[in-house]
């Protein structure tokens, strides 16, 4: 077998559900050892494309390869080389730490000790804990462990769907500290989260919406790639400040951002200076006087937004 | 002097000998947006039990719109609303039959109620999918119709519980924006979540660590104090410093 450039190739995967259209001719590789991650909300279809890719589905369209293997004609060899983390908690609830991971092990015909150097990073924060049964471990423990098993027959890829969903911010912060320690040139991570804030721990990340992806590239180009000046809007009263912005003639979108308002000025070719004076003076004429406006750096919620929102959603990659 | 919406003193709640809420004493202003944090098993839950009437203190007080939690219980059900991102709408009803199987359990007459559930369908443009099922609309919707459902009565005090998770970023914004507005209009709105993005839209926040507020003030003032840039890196060291 000659040496594959892309750890998953996937051309026009397409799929229906009746009528919805759950994958829209996605397109789309993974370079090996890359940690690469899907950001979309809910009914995105990331799930729906994970299934595929683990070989539990079968597209209506397109085609998808993983290590050189075919989803489809080579689903067998492919079962045994990749690990998949579902989004929904699927160990055995009444079965210890211990015995959840022996088990996975088995079906793989290897075993814990023979394993243990590459689950070590994970399980050593498990052990202390290996004879408490899976349904009485915290979400954030039950997430390693879930880790720990799809890992345990050394996949060379791992699809992990949604794992930091409903976890706390510490825990979360830990699981993707441990991708970071485990991903490398042995092991292609693809994970997805329904959290923009996320796409910094990924290489690349794919924008994804409606079954289609929106933009693909690094989180850094991503945010290089917002096609104007971003200007960030504070005061005291949000609710207020948003209406008046609404009505600054200049305005092409403002909508709220943490503690303040996000504004793009219709006009790309304005100095930011401009736009700042303009809308600080319009602000304070329509009963904001505390306004306090700047540039800001655009993040990769506000491209989601700019590309959402767009009439034409083309892969920019 | 404000109106205080919630006024919680050395509140207190042990089970057996485990202490899940350890003296949390604090106050959130009529009007307010005000967030309420904490990691897994930090004690929020049973706070906010306690806030809603559902579990009585074991010592310590709170005020809930001028009630007493412990001895007024109904009274605060009355003038409080709820939205849980689990459970809030029966799927099996119509979008209408929703917004009026609520106005019915809150005894709102019946006039009344009609003129709410045109004015609920108008505001969410919902006025063409009243007859479709829950289960059929789309996720943002249910959460837009769910939190307006937890406003029908006029409740004084509304308590969302993660309720923007899952939904694409400007589905999310429309539902700040819904937020914004309820407060604006005197309602106040505690908002419980563990993400911390979520907290920079509030006017405060606590973080609740081990059973105790350790963190207490507007996003900014909390940031600026702990020399942190997000409420995300305050609150891994509140919970890592535990």
């Amino acid at each position: 077998m000659s040496a594959t450039p892309s750890a998953v190739s996937v051309k026009d995967l397409t799929k229906r559900f009746g009528n919805a259209l759950a994958l829209d001719a996605v397109s789309f590789d993974v370079a090996p050892g890359e940690l690469f991650g899907f950001i979309g909300p809910d009914g995105a279809g990331k799930t729906t494309l994970f299934r595929i890719l683990v070989t539990l589905m079968v597209a209506d369209g397109g085609s998808a390869i993983v290590l050189d293997d075919d989803v489809v004609r080579d689903l067998w060899s492919l079962r045994r080389r990749l690990g998949y983390m579902p989004g929904r908690f699927s160990l055995y609830p009444d079965l210890s730490v211990e015995e959840n991971l022996g088990f996975f092990a088995s079906v793989f015909g290897t075993t814990i000790q023979r394993e243990y150097d590459r689950i070590a990073p994970i399980y050593s924060q498990l052990e202390p804990f290996k004879t408490r049964r899976a349904d009485a471990l915290s979400g954030g423990m039950k997430q390693k462990l879930a880790l720990c098993c799809a890992l345990v027959h050394k996949p060379e890829i791992l699809f992990l769907d949604e794992p930091t969903t409903g976890v706390d911010a510490v825990s979360r912060r830990e699981f993707w500290d441990l991708l970071s320690r485990i991903k490398g040139p042995e092991l292609t991570i693809v994970v997805s989260t329904p959290y923009m804030d996320e796409a910094d721990r990924c290489d690349r990340v794919a924008l994804i919406q409606r079954g289609k992806i929106l933009a693909i590239d690094t989180p850094h180009a991503l945010t290089a790639a917002f096609d104007r000046p971003l200007f960030s809007i504070a005061a005291a009263d949000r609710y207020h400040t948003l209406q008046a912005a609404r009505g600054f003639p200049r305005v092409q979108a403002v909508y709220p951002f943490g503690a303040t308002l996000h504004l793009t000025d219709a006009r790309r070719e304005v100095p930011a200076a401009q736009t700042v004076a303009e809308l600080s003076s319009y602000l304070r004429e329509h009963g904001v006087p505390d306004a306090h406006v700047e540039q800001t750096p655009p993040t990769i919620e506000d491209l989601f937004i700019s590309r959402m929102g767009a009439p034409d959603d083309r892969v920019v990659a | 002097m404000t109106e205080l919406a919630i006024d919680a003193k050395e509140l207190t709640r042990t089970f057996g000998s485990f202490t899940a809420v350890d003296h949390i004493t604090f106050d959130v202003h009529a009007g307010e947006v005000f967030g309420f944090l904490g990691a897994n098993g930090a004690g929020k839950t049973t706070a906010i039990r306690m806030l809603t009437g559902l579990l009585r203190p074991s010592s310590g007080s709170a005020r809930v719109a001028g009630y007493d939690v412990a001895t007024e219980s109904e009274s605060i059900k009355q003038v409080i609303g709820y939205m849980s991102q689990r459970f809030s709408l029966y799927d099996d009803l119509s979008v209408r039959e929703n917004i009026e199987l609520y106005g019915g359990i809150y005894d709102i007459p019946r006039a009344e109620l009609r003129q709410r559930v045109s004015d609920v369908l108008t505001q969410l443009h919902l006025e063409n999918a009243e007859k479709e099922l829950v289960r059929s609309i789309p996720l943002g919707w249910k959460q837009k119709l769910a939190f307006s459902v937890a406003l029908l009565h006029n409740p004084k005090l509304v308590f969302l519980d993660e309720p923007t998770s899952g939904v694409d970023p400007v589905t999310r914004r429309q539902f700040w924006e819904l937020i914004y507005e309820a407060a604006h209009r005197g309602t106040t709105v505690l908002v419980t979540t563990h993400y911390m993005d979520e907290a920079e839209y509030c006017d405060r926040i606590s973080i609740m660590v081990a059973g105790k507020i350790e963190a207490l003030g507007t996003p900014a003032d909390l940031k600026r104090q702990a020399g942190v840039s997000s409420v995300d890196d305050l609150f891994v060291a509140l919970a890592r410093s535990a």
